[in-house]
């Protein structure tokens, strides 16, 4: 007995091609809610195994997608469950939507890694791989975990945090007063608490509505500029963004903050972050925006590598290499309007060196002079190539990450209606904070935090009791 | 050395609440046993507040009380005030505290204990633990506890040994600048023990707790304060306890509050506190703050509440609860006579703090014993705990599996969805704790299930099987449950229409008419209507009593709510069925990330549920356990 899982199954690229896989008891009826054939007779109940069907995806009344859906009837699938694949081309946005249909219907989003998980525990996948299944089940849940952080936008973030401090707040008051009632007294308390409830509800509402339009997550392909010192970085950065934003002048280390901004280039978002020139130096300020580029970095999709081309590479770059060795990396040879130290095959090779990449699988290089607005457009092309090429995908986990934090939203949504009926219907008040406490773990998975002891320390910070 | 050599099954260190009940169990389980204490006169000796049971409190000791432990008897023999509390809120956090009567409730459990078969109590100090190396390695286990040496050398040799020393390990009572060496109540402190359980490679901590001063009840003006008075109908503890023995006159415990002179005082003085001025070095509990915690803590408090509760019937010491304090004894008695009614107080006692050895549960397993030493359990405040009823709790368990591991049978683990004495020792064995532990309601998660009104069908049974609870109470506890659900049927399956005596019967309660057919359950689960209630509508109904009633009620009024955690219990105890083998080796697992790795090597789970609950931890640690497991089990 397994309950059933959902998921977008394939790395999500505006190539627009993917997979919502269901797997688990219950995947075909799932699937039977929300498909239609073309004369709206045929249900994939009663389809045979392993076949494919033309139809369309319904979120209710409306039409989702045009779609192939595949049938797989258990114990011959990935995961030896029933499985239904729904294979679809409207890009990451009506995937997205396919997804949360059936997630509306009764499945549940995957854990990372679940479906090859259940592969392993269904006996599908030899014992003997057992290391790799337990891989990819850690890297995948530690991707998903920091993209779970690091895509929620700073705002909502701590909205989220606060909404959890109101509720904790309520919790410990609730638990307080029943562990010591000759202290503590909830006289009059409903009336409050119902009020505060409302305020929380209509901030979770908020949250959920930008869940749907996507505003939750920083969309697009995380860029980081590095380089040393006065190479043109911040100069790069204002011909993409088309206004005076970084402070250029010619004085190596004038960047010391990051520098964010969101660019299209090409059809392709990129989030675009310009950080110090990165130089071994004694100056404290500049040290803290040299580890704060390190830091962007590790963490980027993409790297803007720029060099000048007039100054000979020395050992600062070496230690950028070090930095983004394992990262995509498009190299900007720049300043081609002065006189050259630099050539194409030079940098080509110190990078192959350094990264064990080959040119144009892993990096480009590209000849620029921001100076005079040259090879820009080249620049653009290369990102377009490495993006639509696949060579350069966000991880599907990105993607799903909206869908998880949407869920736990509606999960603690769900708990506060249950503290509303419970009020409704003259519960007493212990019964609120089971759900309270539900709606506050729910919110933890949002940005990554468990509920260990939070309660019982709230309750010893914030109220005295005892004997 | 020549000394008394005798050969027991088990030995009991220990004569508190904790040991209590380890040795009764073990006794009653047909072991020969002995219990050791500093002083008999301790026995079941309650040396902080005066009183039984008080909110998840009252839940241990009914669910002790259906395993067959005595705490509920001893005190339903011996409260001199009861109150059932949290009346008022929904039947999950009802909780019984009872007053006691401290030298009644002593003596009679030691009046049980002096005529329990197959167990005698010897004063005597125990010093030593004797053990032997395990030639081979039996899981965790490396060595094999063999007996007891006291201080006057006499050897006690016996399989298993459950340790409750309480607070007297090294205890340390301090007040003010007065230090003394000494366990509770000025008992003498046990000194050496500590030193045979490091050198067992046990390894120990310190906490610390208080107790407030005694006062003279002939000098205090209870005019000044407002009187507590008792429930009007008294519900005792233990299942086996005739209600109509419990309905006594009461005696009265008496409310009065601190004030902004008393907070002044304390402030004044702060830098004489042991405490404030670093001299105790133990971690002390938050949820019995002294005084002057509160005062530096909620500065913003006006004033605290003050409990005055007798001692006993027959002394005129009174509790001053909600003051414990280690301030010097001239602050203290200054800060008292600042309380209204306490102007004139005369001290008898002290208020003092107490600082003792204990163990950081995280060697034990679930089932009390050492990880790393066969035959040896503990329980009570020597596991970290605070209060009568944790160590009664963990006594009754500790003593039970010493007794089941003698037998060689199963031992016993209550998980989390059955008992709060199952959150207790789960909490302690699992998680980090930094405080001495008390229970509380909101650390039980299943708490709509576990109440003090269903302990009885909830144990009965496994005390009943371990031979501690008598075939006249089990089957008694069998009989209620089947006519639980004989009625519950027979509720859901009546069916009322919308006629003229039905809609004029609901208006007269007050409660709305009614469109479609519903069964008498559907009205009894309406809040303003009850099983007594609706009995016109219900001619046929059985006759019934009181406790099967209360039962029928909560489980249609809450149903829901009811159906929806045991729904949660049922995923919950997947994971506890999942057993791990102790031979593994997380070392091994290199997918496990390092904290996760170095946790669970640290706490040895016995349950990949029990894995999932240490903190540190994550969901996808427990995935990647899980197939490694499985991968395991596939090449064994």
């Amino acid at each position: 007995m397994a309950d059933t899982i959902a998921a977008i199954a394939t790395a999500v690229s505006d190539s627009g091609i993917g997979i919502v896989r269901i797997s688990g008891d219950d995947a075909i009826e799932i699937a039977d809610m929300v498909y239609r054939s073309k004369t709206g007779k045929k249900r994939l109940a009663d389809v045979q195994s392993h076949t494919l069907h033309y139809g369309f995806i319904y979120d209710g009344d409306s039409l989702v997608d045009e779609v192939m859906v595949a049938v797989m009837k258990a114990p011959n699938t990935y995961t030896r469950e029933n499985t239904v694949e729904i294979d679809c081309h409207g890009g990451i946005f009506v995937m997205n939507k396919i997804l949360g249909a059936v997630l509306k219907n009764g499945c549940r989003l995957a854990q990372p890694g679940e479906f090859t998980k259940r592969a392993f525990l269904n006996g599908r996948i030899d014992l003997s791989k057992a290391e790799a299944v337990m891989d990819i089940i850690n890297s995948k849940n530690e991707f998903a975990l920091k993209a779970s952080v690091s895509q929620l936008k700073g705002s909502l973030s701590d909205m989220v945090k606060a909404l959890r401090a109101d509720i904790l707040y309520e919790i410990a008051f609730i638990e307080s007063a029943l562990d010591d009632p000759e202290h503590i007294s909830l006289d009059g308390y409903r009336e409050r608490l119902e009020k505060k409830l409302l305020s929380v509800q209509s901030d979770l509402k908020k949250l959920i509505d930008s869940a749907d339009n996507g505003k939750l997550l920083k969309d697009g392909i995380n860029t980081v500029i590095v380089g040393k010192p006065n190479v043109g970085k911040s100069s790069l950065l204002n011909i993409l963004v088309g206004e005076e934003r970084a402070i250029v002048t010619s004085v190596a280390g004038t960047t010391r903050d990051v520098l964010e901004e969101s660019v299209r280039l090409g059809g392709v978002v990129l989030n675009i972050i310009d950080t110090a020139g990165i130089r071994d130096t004694d100056d404290e300020v500049e040290k803290i925006g040299v580890a704060k580029a390190r830091e962007y970095a590790n963490n980027a999709d993409l790297i803007i590598y720029v060099v000048d081309s007039s100054r000979e590479l020395d050992e600062n770059d070496d230690e950028i290499m070090n930095l983004i060795a394992e990262k995509k990396i498009i190299a900007l040879l720049n300043k081609t309007d002065l006189e050259q130290a630099v050539s194409e095959q030079k940098l080509a090779d110190f990078i192959k060196k350094m990264t064990c990449m080959s040119e144009n699988k892993g990096f480009r290089i590209i000849k620029t002079s921001t100076k005079e607005n040259i090879g820009i457009d080249e620049f653009e092309n290369a990102i377009r190539e490495m993006f639509f090429g696949g060579e350069l995908n966000i991880n599907d986990e990105i993607y799903i990450t909206s869908q998880r934090h949407k869920e736990a939203l509606l999960e603690s949504y769900e708990s506060i209606e249950h503290v509303f009926e419970s009020l409704k219907n003259d519960m007493p008040e212990d019964f609120y904070s089971i759900d309270l406490m539900s709606a506050y773990a729910s919110l933890g998975r949002i940005i990554g935090e468990e509920v260990g002891d939070d309660l019982v320390n709230e309750i010893f910070g914030k109220f005295c009791m005892g004997k | 050395m020549p000394g008394i050599r005798e050969k027991v099954d088990v030995c009991v260190v220990g004569a508190g609440h904790a040991g209590c009940e380890a040795a009764l169990a073990c006794a009653r389980m047909g072991l020969e046993t002995v219990i050791f204490t500093v002083s008999v006169d301790s026995i079941a000796l309650m040396p902080c507040n005066p009183n039984i049971g008080g909110s998840s409190k009252g839940h241990l000791v009914r669910e002790l009380d259906a395993l067959g432990g005595e705490m509920g008897k001893n005190i339903d023999k011996t409260f001199i005030q009861s109150k059932m509390l949290n009346r008022s809120k929904g039947p999950a956090v009802h909780s019984l505290r009872a007053q006691a009567d401290k030298a009644e409730y002593s003596r009679a459990m030691r009046k049980v204990l002096e005529n329990q078969e197959h167990l005698s109590i010897r004063q005597s100090e125990v010093i030593e633990l004797l053990a032997e190396d395990l030639p081979l390695s039996q899981g965790y286990y490396e060595k094999k506890i063999t007996g007891v040496r006291t201080y006057t050398g006499a050897v006690y040799e016996a399989g298993a040994v459950v340790l409750c020393t309480g607070t007297y390990l090294k205890a340390r009572c301090l007040c003010g600048e007065a230090i003394t060496y000494t366990g509770p109540n000025g008992l003498q402190a046990a000194n050496y023990l500590t030193d045979s359980l490091k050198s067992l490679g046990v390894e120990m901590r310190r906490f610390k707790t208080g107790t407030p001063a005694r006062m003279d009840k002939r000098s205090i003006d209870f005019e000044k304060m407002e009187e507590q008075f008792g429930d009007e109908r008294v519900v005792p503890f233990s299942f086996s306890t005739n209600p109509e023995d419990v309905q006594i006159e009461q005696a009265s415990c008496w409310l009065t509050y601190t004030n902004e002179k008393t907070h002044e005082i304390i402030r004044e003085n702060l830098d004489r506190s042991p405490i404030y001025a670093g001299v105790i070095e133990g971690t002390g509990p938050r949820y019995c703050p002294s005084i002057e915690d509160k005062v530096v803590k909620f500065a913003d408090k006006e004033r605290h509440q003050v409990f005055i509760e007798p001692e006993g019937l027959h002394t005129n010491e009174m509790y001053v609860g909600g003051m414990s304090s280690s301030l010097p004894e001239d602050v203290q008695l200054a800060m008292y006579r600042t309380v209204p009614g306490l102007e004139n107080c005369r001290m008898v006692k002290n208020a003092y703090a107490i600082e003792y050895d204990c163990i950081n549960p995280d060697q034990l397993y679930p089932t009390l014993e050492f990880k790393r030493i066969l035959g040896l359990f503990s329980a009570g405040q020597f596991n970290g705990s605070s209060g009568y009823e944790e160590a009664a709790a963990q006594g009754l368990i500790a003593g039970m599996n010493a007794g089941l591991f003698l037998q060689g049978k199963e031992q016993l683990v209550l998980d989390r969805s059955q008992a709060y004495i199952g959150v207790l020792i789960d909490d302690l064995v699992t998680k980090e704790n930094f405080e001495p532990y008390r229970m509380m309601t909101s650390r039980a998660e299943y708490r709509l299930l576990l109440r003090q009104d269903n302990a009885d069908l909830r144990l009965s049974k496994i005390g009943y099987e371990a031979g501690l609870v008598t075939k006249e109470q089990y089957d008694y506890v069998c009989k209620k449950e089947r006519l639980i659900a004989s009625e519950l049927e027979r509720l859901n399956g009546i069916k009322v229409g919308a006629n003229k005596k039905i809609q004029e019967f609901l208006q007269s309660k007050g409660s709305a008419g009614l469109k479609t057919v519903v069964s008498l359950a559907e009205l009894i689960s309406r809040p303003e209507l009850s099983y007594e209630l609706i009995e016109e509508l219900d001619e046929n109904r059985p006759k019934l009593s009181s406790d099967v009633i209360e039962q029928i009620n909560i489980n249609i009024k809450y149903d829901g709510y009811i159906k929806r955690q045991l729904k949660q219990v049922e995923s919950y105890k997947k994971m506890e069925k999942k057993r791990i083998p102790v031979d593994i080796d997380y070392e091994n697992i290199g997918n496990l990330r390092l904290e996760a790795r170095q946790k669970l090597n640290k706490f040895k789970p016995v349950s990949v549920g029990q894995a999932s609950r240490i903190s540190g931890v994550s969901p996808a640690d427990i995935s990647v356990l899980l197939v490694y497991l499985e991968s395991r089990q596939g090449t064994l």
